[in-house]
């Protein structure tokens, strides 16, 4: 049997394949069938009947199967008993379908004039007006008059808060069901439903915080109607007054391709403003979802308390400074120094910062003293060998394909891939994670393997050694089963992070996980599509910070350095014992994550930011930078997907892009005329790095096609993602794609013997931050300080559940909440809520007697 | 002539096992084992037997939908029985319980499952200790759980309750409601017999309908299709009220004149003139005088626009106003509807809220054209049939009874600017 | 608060142990915790929810969903009254009225002694018995207005005397422990 299937509508022939839905393959010929409650993302329910049509499927002979014709020798149709929806019906062979006829447009008009009776007419103020399908399908559909006694209305409640981050407007919701079924269905938190029955249906939620979800957001892009909206968004804006300008979401190594929404505000002296971030459809990235970390911080980037002028310290003061004054200071220093400089950068700078950042420290100042601020996950190297293959797109994941997950909780560190390795399992691949403890990924995975603390690295060196070509059936060992599953897989994808490790063990981990990798069952699991090792790098642009060699061991392409530098540690180090005289920090906060005590011995210390950060203010210069909402650069996601981002908003006072700012000293220290824009940068990037040979900023501003159509012109998915017209990015090839990759040596860990309670910091994610704290829509949400241990664990130490207690790591002090939780292991203590801590620890802890005030939660 | 479904009414206490035995109780289903799966199939088919739940579907073709081969099946009895004027379900479940898990029995060796669901209506809890206890003896005579009567065959037996919803009936939204979910219905395809509870291919079958299965296989289907007419074979219990003198159910042979009933159940109350009369509870249109005689089949009613369906028999006599009547029908239909699809939702609501306008007196010519115009944009557009239902009384009084409107509709010009807010809050 | 979870552990038990899955027995246990709460609290609801792993907000929309469940508080004996068509043919309307008149609330009132809760209800399958009601759902039928006066004054006897009978929900439930 073929599994295409050829079917007419409206007279034009559509070829498309088997189990298409009509909706579907009329939209491939541009034939819009209205919709309201189908979306291409979700399963049909055909609640709406907006999309009926008239369905003809060929007659056939009861006896012989033969398809009976009429006597012109045409095919003879049986149209069933009325009009059926095109959401739900299947196509098959020789199918003819109806869509401009006159019970067609009857029962349009009739559906439409339905919703209405109850939907309040108040488009004038609602924020869907403008893109609301309801609105164009009554325009398109309507029967232009109402019949309706208006004093027959019911008036609902309009402002209902489902949690602090999305209101109801009960008139509006036309009960489609797309919010509860996304909700359900995708993301697995069925945390809202419809209440009561009939015209009393109405969304509900009983989640504590309300609305309890990390993708709530998504719900009030696929509203079609103005029902759900965003606390933040809600009345803030007319569709039709916003400037869309395509971005890239700043806050996962994922990179969510975003749009962000601008207006000019009166409140703001009529400035840009960001008004909205919404996700922009790239089928290989996000799809059209974002959670709801990447929608709702961008306020940071309007914050008031955004650094405006230069500062230079004067008689033990911050005061502020021309920027010819403070570059002249920096690069004076500096070069002062030459022998004794470090820098230290974030990793949610651009490629561009970053690469001129390595280059003034490189070639202006012949240091290899240069380091992320707080460097967690190792591999990179490991990476830009048998990384995920170009090409590749997690949604092609499925029945016979194998995906590894070791040491990171994807939900909360990188939602969208967690979604996305969520639906490979549901599409059928075999998904195993392996950790300390479970994680929300494990209800859908098919293998759990939850190691004891400190054996990590010989349950996966166990896998590795136990995924052999020859080996058949898997013994009742789960490892065993493990390891058989993955490598009897088509594909296979790995992803690795760095939970309850050091920095060394993620190195050793990256190379186990490799060699698994490379175990040949057939061809091997490296080199083509869809296979490869994704590291879940702790911010977006990690990937980006070793591509450009912001890296004491490796310039920029991953070549090595004869005389490495000092690592981030060890720049620590040299810092308090006076070894380093000068540093330079941008885009980190190393004092107050913690990293950092004070400024040691330093004779100088730079810093370039957004806000007056811990480190910031003991500084002797402060150059205000640009967010990524003001300026343009790119961004390389763990997939190594290389993405573009644009200018949105103009610069918060006299703030410059990092990369400006550094072009400008750099030309101090005497490396030639500074690059006037971004892309002269990248271009730059793709000469000296190999692997972004050939890139550059139109290459990646490349778009075509993609499917499901949702962003485009129609009058029904308006809303639910912004059509991609900026880029779809370019992934960078990994050595195996064209070379043969060698097994990696990888160097024996000491095994620390454990005793007592282990503690491992768990992510959250919404963990404080420099960013997140200037979004206060977030706060609520923001996750405390919390311990989370078993029953028996929590009783041995007097505490219970809802107690207060304090905990001690490499002593710093935290206070924290206690949760019993019989999901944690036992000998297991979780805590969350607190910065980065690499490694297992002993934990101490201490019960709190007295009751602290509890956050009022407002 | 000797009750073949409501057996009670011959036979006291044939509710307990040991009367329902000694009465020939259980061959029906010794009849059953001792013949391959396909072949009670067949001996359904061949009997006629059609759904006594409103639809009439051939209840053996509908067994034969189940795909044949190992995995888990299911049968439900559908004791939701929550239209109106319908109370015959409870009268089997209540004082003759063996028979319908004989029939349940049968059906589930036929299609090879395992557990049966028996699906109440919340409200029947009351109605249902029999039933239980019923089951109960079951267990203990090994007539249910494992390797039933000595056989290889082994079936699992549970009655479950629903907590008023008339949805809850329809079949998909009934599954649904067994597995938690919201009662509400799903667009079919596909089929329960191929997709139903727990995504295994499921059974669905009305109490009544499943009664008169151990007789069938006790007498063979030859006999049963001596009775009633060649299209409509059998017997079916009709529930009669209304204004009648002796409402209750009858148990009669298929093809029965509707006048003939009235005659059963004592004619008219009072002696009163018959107005109309609904033939499927609420959800069939209105019959009047010309159709009397017409046969009460699954086809008789076609000629009149109406349905046989669930022979729901609600008689009124000439004092009943039949705007009255479809107001009380349509608010039925608004307050069941689930939901989910837009027409019934909205439309229910919006009918009811022009219906009870026009009965008000506070409606005009135009209220009279919108309610029909409303009632026929919802018919055939809705994801169930209970849309279609609603619509019923609506257009066949409208059509039948259409002075009784235009008399209510005439003159309420000025009353209805004061008053409409308070006639129509009076609606809800 | 664990009302159900200790006093009907058994039926409970049983109950689960006739379903594949947890879910299906969302709409007994809620019976259950209605008859333990008096009506379908918030605390009782999430105690459903609890048993079953489900999401409290889903045993809400199912409360809301089905009529039987009360989310409001009611008096100790819940009248539905059945008025609907067949019924209402045979004096259902006028027999509602009576008994508002007789208790002294409207519709949905309940009594100011906190023992009877009036309402209406679509059909109850007792067409033929009409007028009828059920009280705490056992059905009392063929009523008139001598009849219902015995009714109430056996309830309020009822209730005076403290002696609880098993309700009609306890006494079905019950068979799920076998
Ligand atoms: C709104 C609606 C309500 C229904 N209610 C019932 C019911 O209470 N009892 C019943 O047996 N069938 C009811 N049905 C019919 C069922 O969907 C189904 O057809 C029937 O249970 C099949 O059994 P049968 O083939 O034995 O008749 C209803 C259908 C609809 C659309
Ligand atoms: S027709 Fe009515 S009851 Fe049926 S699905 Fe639609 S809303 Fe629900
Ligand atoms: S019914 Fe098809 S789009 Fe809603």
């Amino acid at each position: 049997m073929s599994d295409l299937v050829t079917v007419t509508i409206d007279g034009v022939e559509v070829t498309v394949p088997q189990g298409t839905l009509v909706v579907d393959a009329a939209k491939m010929i541009d034939n819009d069938i209205p919709v309201f409650c189908y979306h291409p993302k979700l399963k049909p329910v055909g609640m709406c009947r907006m999309c009926l049509v008239e369905i003809g499927v060929p007659m056939r002979d009861r006896a012989t199967g033969e398809v009976l014709r009429n006597e012109d020798g045409s095919v003879r149709l049986n149209f069933g008993r009325g009009l059926q929806t095109a959401c739900t019906v299947v196509v098959s062979d020789g199918m003819v379908v109806r869509t401009a006829t006159q019970p067609v447009k009857d029962a349009r008009e009739a559906v439409i004039e339905f919703l209405l009776t109850s939907h309040p007419l108040d488009c004038p103020i609602c924020d869907k007006g403008g893109e609301c399908p309801l609105q164009n399908l009554t325009m398109r559909y309507g029967r232009g008059e109402s019949r309706f006694d208006f004093s027959n209305k019911i008036l609902l409640d309009k402002h209902v808060p489902l949690g602090e981050l999305i209101y109801l407007d009960r008139q509006r919701c036309i009960q489609c069901a797309r919010c509860i079924r996304f909700q359900d269905e995708v993301v697995d938190d069925p945390v809202i439903d419809f209440h009561n029955r009939g015209r009393r249906l109405e969304i509900v939620t009983l989640s504590e915080p309300g609305f309890d979800s990390y993708w709530s957001g998504n719900t009030t892009d696929i509203c079609p109607v103005g029902a759900l909206t965003t606390a933040d968004f809600r009345f803030g804006a007319r569709p039709w007054e916003l400037t869309s300008v395509a971005s890239v979401c700043t806050h996962c190594p994922v990179g969510c391709n975003t749009t962000l929404d601008t207006r000019r505000e009166a409140i703001a002296g009529g400035r840009s403003v960001i008004k909205r971030v919404m996700p922009r459809q790239n089928e290989w990235v996000n799809e059209i979802w974002i959670c709801d970390k990447g929608r709702f911080v961008h306020h940071y980037a309007d914050a008031p308390t955004r650094l405006k002028q230069p500062l230079v310290r004067k008689n033990g003061q911050l005061v502020e400074a021309s920027w010819d004054e403070a570059l002249d200071l920096v690069a004076g220093k500096l070069q002062q120094h030459k022998t004794a400089v470090a820098g230290l950068a974030g990793d949610r700078l651009s490629n561009e910062d970053l690469y001129l950042f390595q280059k003034l420290f490189r070639e202006g100042l012949g240091s290899n003293n240069i380091d992320l601020a707080n460097r967690r996950l190792a591999g990179g190297d490991v990476v830009a060998q048998v990384g995920l293959a170009s090409g590749s797109n997690l949604k092609e994941l499925g029945a016979g394909d194998a995906v590894l997950v070791v040491a990171t909780d994807l939900h909360e560190e990188a939602p969208v891939w967690w979604l996305r390795v969520k639906q490979a399992a549901e599409r059928g691949a075999v998904v195993v994670v392996a950790n300390l403890r479970p994680t929300r990924l494990d209800k859908f995975a098919t293998h759990r393997l939850h190691y004891a603390p400190g054996e990590a690295l010989s349950t996966i060196r166990q896998l590795v050694n136990l995924a052999k070509v020859e080996m058949e059936t898997a013994d009742s060992d789960p490892l065993a089963a493990a390891a058989d599953a993955l490598i009897k897989a088509k594909n296979m994808v790995v992803f690795y992070g760095s939970e309850g490790l050091t920095y060394e063990e993620t190195d050793a981990l990256a190379r186990l996980l490799a060699n698994l990798l490379l175990v040949k069952n057939g061809e091997g699991h490296v080199g083509r599509p869809n296979n490869g090792l994704i590291p879940v790098w702790p911010h977006s642009n990690t990937q980006g910070a070793w591509d450009m060699g912001v890296h004491p061991a490796f310039a920029p392409g991953y070549k090595p350095v004869s005389e490495p530098g000092l690592r981030a540690t060890d720049i620590y180090a040299g810092v308090a014992d006076g070894s380093l005289k000068a540093l330079f920090v941008i885009g980190a906060d190393p004092v107050g994550d913690g990293l950092m005590a004070d400024r040691g011995q330093l004779d100088f210390l730079v810093v370039q930011e957004l806000f007056m950060t811990k480190t910031a203010e003991l500084a002797d210069v402060v150059l205000p930078a640009q967010s990524w909402a003001e300026r343009e650069g790119t961004f390389t996601t763990g997939e190594r997907r290389v993405q573009r981002y644009y200018m949105a908003i103009p610069p918060i006072g006299d703030s410059r892009p990092d990369w400006q700012i550094l072009a400008q000293i750099n030309e101090r220290v005497g490396l030639g005329k500074p690059a006037f824009a971004a892309s002269l940068v990248f271009n730059e990037i793709a000469k000296v790095v190999p692997q972004y040979k050939g890139m550059d900023y139109r290459s990646l501003a490349r778009v075509e096609k993609q499917w499901p159509d949702v962003g485009g012109e129609d009058l029904y998915y308006g809303g639910t993602a912004h059509e991609n017209r900026s880029g779809l990015g370019q992934q960078w090839a990994c050595v195996a794609e064209s070379a043969t990759v060698e097994r990696f040596d990888v160097a024996e860990q000491p095994v620390i013997a454990r005793d007592g309670l282990q503690l491992v910091r768990v992510a959250a994610l919404y963990t404080s931050g420099t960013l997140i704290e200037q979004s206060p829509v977030l706060h609520h949400r923001m996750a405390r300080p919390t311990i989370q241990l078993a029953h028996a664990d929590a009783t041995a130490l007097g505490l219970a559940d809802d107690d207060r207690a304090e905990v001690t790591v490499n002593s710093v002090t935290y206070e924290t909440a206690v949760r019993v939780n019989e999901q944690v292991p036992a000998g297991l203590v979780l805590l969350s809520g607190v910065p980065y801590i690499a490694g297992l620890t002993t934990a101490q802890i201490r019960k709190l007697e007295t009751a602290v005030a509890q956050p009022t939660g407002d | 002539m000797a009750h073949i479904l409501l057996r009670h009414r011959d036979i006291e206490n044939i509710h307990e096992l040991d009367v329902y035995l000694a009465h020939g109780g259980y061959e029906g289903l010794k009849k059953a084992l001792s013949i391959q799966p396909d072949e009670v199939i067949e001996v359904v088919k061949k009997s006629g037997l059609r759904g006594r739940g409103g639809a009439g579907f051939p209840t053996g073709i509908k067994w034969g939908f189940i795909p044949k081969g190992p995995g888990e099946k299911y049968v439900i009895i559908n004791t939701d029985e929550s239209e109106t004027g319908t109370f015959k379900d409870r009268e089997l479940v209540e004082k003759n319980p063996h028979q319908v898990i004989e029939g349940a029995l049968i059906a589930a060796y036929a299609i090879g499952a395992r557990t049966i669901y028996n699906y109440f209506r919340g409200e029947y809890m009351d109605a249902a200790y029999r039933f239980e206890e019923a089951l109960k003896a079951c267990y203990e005579r090994g007539l249910l759980g494992q390797n039933i009567l000595g056989s290889d065959f082994s079936c699992d037996f549970y009655c479950h309750y629903g907590a008023g919803a008339y949805i809850c009936g329809e079949e998909t939204a009934l599954i649904n409601s067994l597995m938690g979910n919201l009662g509400q219905p799903w667009s079919k395809p596909p089929f329960p017999a191929i997709e139903g509870l727990y995504g295994k291919p499921t059974v669905v079958n009305n109490t009544e309908t499943l009664a008169n299965v151990p007789p069938i296989l006790v007498n063979g289907p030859e006999w049963y299709t001596s009775m009633g007419t060649e299209k409509s074979p059998g017997v079916k219990i009709v529930c009669m009220s209304g204004h009648v003198e002796r409402p209750g159910n009858y148990e009669v042979e298929m093809g029965v004149t509707y006048r003939q009933l009235i005659e059963m159940a004592g004619g008219m109350r009072n002696g009163r003139k018959f107005k109309a009369l609904l033939p499927s509870g609420g959800s069939g249109p209105v019959i009047t005088e010309e159709a009397l005689d017409a046969p009460m089949t699954y086809e008789g009613l076609t000629p009149y626009g109406s349905v046989m369906g669930s022979s729901s028999v609600i008689v009124m006599d000439e004092t009943t106003d039949m705007v009255w009547a479809a107001l009380k029908m349509v608010h039925f239909f608004r307050h069941e509807s689930c939901g989910k699809c837009t027409p019934c939702r909205e439309g229910t609501f919006w009918m009811e809220k022009v219906l009870s306008r026009i009965y008000h007196g506070y409606g005009t010519e135009r209220d009279l054209q919108i309610l029909e115009s409303v009632a026929n944009q919802i018919g055939g557009r809705c994801l169930c049939a209970l849309g279609d239902f609603a619509v019923n009384p609506v257009l066949s009084t409208i059509r039948h009874f259409f002075d009784e409107y235009k008399a209510k509709v005439s003159g309420a010009g000025q009353k209805q600017q004061a008053t409409r807010e308070t006639a129509v809050a009076t609606a809800d | 608060m664990a009302l159900i979870a200790e006093k009907y552990a058994e039926e409970i038990e049983g109950i689960l142990k006739r379903f594949p899955d947890k879910k299906s027995a969302v709409l007994p246990l809620m019976h259950l915790a209605q008859q333990a709460y008096g009506h379908m609290s918030r605390e009782a609801m999430q105690e459903v929810a609890d048993i079953l792993e489900i999401s409290p907000t889903h045993v809400l929309a199912l409360s809301g969903f089905y009529s039987l469940y009360y989310e409001e508080p009611v008096g100790k004996y819940v009248l539905e009254i059945c008025n609907d068509l067949a019924c209402a043919l045979r004096g259902a309307d006028e027999f509602v009225e009576m008994v508002c008149h007789k208790l002294g609330v409207p519709v949905d009132g309940t009594t100011a002694d906190g023992l009877f809760t009036v309402k209406t209800v679509m059909c109850l399958g007792a067409c033929d018995r009409a007028p009828m009601l059920q009280c705490n759902l056992k059905f009392e039928e063929h009523l008139d207005e001598e009849k219902f006066d015995q009714l109430i004054a056996r309830l309020r006897a009822e209730a005076e005397s403290g002696k609880e009978e098993p309700s009609v929900v306890e006494k079905i439930m019950a068979y799920a422990k076998s």
